[in-house]
């Protein structure tokens, strides 16, 4: 390839990134427009609330207590080594209110209902299924769209919490199997040290990253092209653009919040 | 099945209609008048933009040139709640159904209606499914999911959803594509049923010679971008436009 070939290819693809940026921008105004505008469409809001909440409750919960129990297990040598294994229940809830749960919710929401909603509004797209609600004289973003984001928004912070409860559990599993700690014992240690900033921080994470997850896979989703393999694609780019963009707020909020515990 | 048509305004005019996705120009000029209670058959080869004129009619693209207008109204000028109204008297069947994949074909013709006609009781929309969906002879259907229906079922309830909300107009995408020989006499049976039952005016796309002579009082041949004969069948096949004959010539040999 030459080196203007290249160039050409360049300029297409910066191009392309910049009107990507663009289109994404306007669909994320759109969100709030219609969000506020005319009747809501309560019983699909439910809906989805049953189907990413509900039914992501075994994956979170199993996920939450493998990782609240392996983090307990692997740092106890390391603690053992100051003889201060008794500070193992402050370190876990620590870890797992402050970063763990709600990044663990995120990236599993992020895999299984960014990558749902992509690939279910894509098909909706590619079969028509979307213009035949424009041509019914029905808003199509107002039932797909607001209804999945907010779904997305409400129900991961929950999720959020439930992984929260359910780490702690598996941490107590490991500190008691060892310890023998009883659980008033690790109940007390693990929220001493937690402040109403760390579980605001955690909920204000858990919500951007809900209405993140929500708002790709969205726009993915309902901007999908070209039959089967722009449904594919949009499912997997719903989930790398998610991932992404939820590191990137982890260390946006995580520098905020440190900035008022001074 | 032939009715007269009132010769009176075009309830749609098409003046000058030009369309082009990047360097693909696919309509070139296109003029068309639709006239109150006539179903008018576009027929042309694949690729020809007979889908996209009756997507620029609805609203879904819009024409880089030209003027669409719809019972009195240009549709490029109208935006949301008054393309909404417009649309309410516009039935679209599309080529592929379009059924809603994660709704019963009741929910499927529900939601439209529930949406669009305000303060309904459950007996009253009830009513109306169940009316509508004996009008296309699928009855039976009403707790099955698309995925259970065959392919001329789901277009069956692709107009039944249309007929909800009593349309004016109604625009066929290809409602005979993909479909056997008998189902696709049942829907060409089907589409004059509704133009008697429901007195409504329709544009049928299509490339299936049968289709067109049974269900169409006026044909519109669209190729290269511009209709090039309009008229009844007979009269268009009896032209001695060379790529109309070809057209004619290829279908029947097929």
């Amino acid at each position: 390839m030459s080196a203007k070939q290249k160039e050409h290819v360049f300029t297409k693809n910066l191009d392309h990134a910049l009107l990507s940026v663009y289109n994404g921008y306007k669909f994320f105004i759109r969100f709030f427009v219609e969000a506020f505008r005319g009747r809501m469409e309560f019983q699909e809001l439910v809906k989805q609330c049953y189907a990413i909440g509900y039914k992501s409750l075994v994956l979170i919960g199993l996920t939450g207590f493998i990782t609240g129990m392996v983090f307990t297990k692997q740092s106890r040598p390391s603690l053992a080594e100051f003889g201060a294994t008794s500070w193992l229940p402050s370190l876990v809830s620590i870890a797992i209110v402050r970063a763990l749960a709600a990044l663990v919710t995120a990236l599993i929401s992020a895999g299984k209902v960014g990558s749902s909603i992509g690939a279910e509004l894509g098909s909706m797209r590619v079969t028509e299924q979307i213009d035949a609600m424009e041509v019914s004289a029905i808003n199509p973003f107002k039932f797909l769209v607001v209804t999945r984001v907010l779904a997305s928004t409400i129900t991961i912070p929950l999720l959020m919490f439930y992984c929260t409860l359910v780490g702690l559990m598996g941490a107590f599993l490991n500190v008691y199997l060892n310890e023998g700690t009883s659980a008033v014992a690790f109940i007390e240690k693990a929220f001493e040290q937690i402040t109403f900033l760390d579980l605001g921080t955690s909920v204000a994470k858990a919500v951007a990253y809900g209405f993140t997850i929500g708002i790709v896979g969205c726009y993915q989703g309902y901007n999908a092209t070209k039959g089967t393999e722009g449904v594919g694609k949009a499912a997997n780019s719903s989930v790398v653009i998610s991932m992404f963009l939820i590191f990137i707020e982890e260390v946006i909020i995580v520098q905020v919040s440190n900035y008022f515990r001074g | 099945m032939k009715n007269d048509t009132t010769q009176e305004d075009p309830i749609i005019s098409i003046r000058d209609v030009y369309k082009s996705f990047g360097d693909l120009h696919v309509l070139n000029g296109v003029d068309l008048d639709v006239y109150r209670g006539e179903n008018v058959v576009v027929l042309g080869r694949s690729g020809t933009g007979k889908s996209v004129l009756i997507k620029i009619i609805v609203g879904l693209l819009q024409q880089d040139k030209g003027s669409v207008n719809v019972l009195g109204q240009e549709v490029s000028g109208l935006k949301g709640q008054e393309l909404n109204a417009l649309r309410r008297k516009i039935g679209f069947s599309f080529q592929n159904s379009a059924l809603y994949d994660s709704m019963t074909v009741r929910e499927n013709l529900e939601f439209p209606l529930v949406r669009n006609v305000a303060n309904l009781t459950r007996a009253e929309i009830n009513e109306q499914v169940e009316s509508v969906l004996e009008s296309v002879g699928l009855s039976q259907t009403i707790n099955q999911v698309p995925s259970q229906l065959s392919g001329g079922q789901r277009k069956r309830i692709g107009i039944a959803r249309t007929l909800i909300l009593k349309p004016e107009i109604m625009l066929y995408d290809e409602p005979t594509a993909g479909l056997d020989p008998i189902t696709c006499i049942e829907i060409n049976e089907l589409i004059n049923e509704v133009k008697e039952k429901y007195q409504t005016t329709a544009i049928i796309i299509t490339h299936d010679l049968t289709c067109a002579r049974e269900t169409g009082d006026r044909i519109a041949m669209l190729l290269d971008g511009q209709f090039l004969q309009t008229g009844t069948f007979d009269e268009v096949f009896a032209s001695n436009e060379e790529r109309v004959k070809s057209f004619y010539d290829y279908n029947f040999i097929q």
